[in-house]
């Protein structure tokens, strides 16, 4: 029998894709752990990795096409400029509710303690280096030592 | 609820937090400090102030304002008050729990 009483330690979430909402998501659940004593680390995959790419975490869009919650009809949602437009849109919204942008929400997560970690596999993919990412990524590691920084009794696991 | 602490009784919330700030002095923060862990410093004590300044002014506290407020950054926020910081110093402070995700 485990004396553990069921609480949560640690969050483990990993962020596989690039889409605003999604990044979103996964730095709020990141940091809001934080914000309630619980340990956080980030693994970026595959299009996640665009979210701590240098270059890219400033362009991140929303998703207009198969996204039903837009109440666009797909054919609209994929005429060029609609992307953009909803994303400006939303950036609006994000920044009157005080939500930070991309770049900024990496530094808040930093300094609260959360480790951001890029997934070697899909660097090797898509070509980037080390220098390529968000200068404060902890380091580039494999799925095996991404379970190995979890392990632990109260460790939760989250895939976005 | 009531709860006697440093020789006076104080009404909290049940989560602890203070229910009425008039109630609160730096005695009631100290010993609210201790129950939590932390040893109270001159640096704590100017992050409580600063935390008690925005509750007067009715401003609602995030992570995010703290690291903008000039007077701790969010590192050291996380230093100070290691276990959730906005929230331990809330109540140390003897203001609401607050209600912000980021």
């Amino acid at each position: 029998m485990s004396d553990h009483n069921g609480d949560i330690k640690k969050m483990m979430i990993i962020l596989s894709k690039a889409t605003l909402e999604n990044v979103y998501a996964a730095f709020v659940l990141a940091n809001g752990a934080r914000m309630e004593g619980i340990e956080a680390e980030m693994f970026f995959t595959f299009f996640g990795l665009e979210a701590i790419h240098k270059e890219k975490l400033e362009h991140l869009h929303i998703a207009t096409v198969g996204n039903p919650a837009m109440h666009m009809p797909t054919l609209l949602g994929g005429l060029p400029g609609m992307e953009a437009l909803a994303t400006h849109m939303m950036k609006k919204e994000m920044e009157r509710i005080d939500m930070p942008d991309v770049h900024e929400f990496l530094d808040i997560l930093k300094a609260s303690g959360v480790k951001l970690w890029a997934c070697k596999l899909a660097m090797d993919m898509f070509h980037y280096k080390k220098e390529d990412l968000y200068d404060d990524v902890d380091g580039v590691i494999t799925v095996g030592d991404f379970y190995k920084q979890g392990s632990g009794v109260g460790t939760h696991m989250l895939f976005i | 609820m009531e709860k006697v602490i440093a020789g006076a009784t104080i009404h909290v919330n049940e989560e602890g937090y203070l229910t009425d700030f008039s109630q609160w002095d730096k005695q009631i923060g100290t010993e609210l400090a201790r129950e939590a862990d932390i040893d109270m410093t001159p640096r704590h004590w100017e992050v409580i102030a600063y935390l008690q300044g925005e509750f007067k002014n009715e401003v609602p506290l995030s992570i995010r304002k703290i690291g903008k407020s000039g007077v701790v950054d969010i590192k050291e926020f996380y230093q100070l008050f290691p276990m959730a910081p906005l929230k331990t110093a809330s109540k140390i402070a003897g203001i609401p729990k607050p209600v912000s995700c980021i």
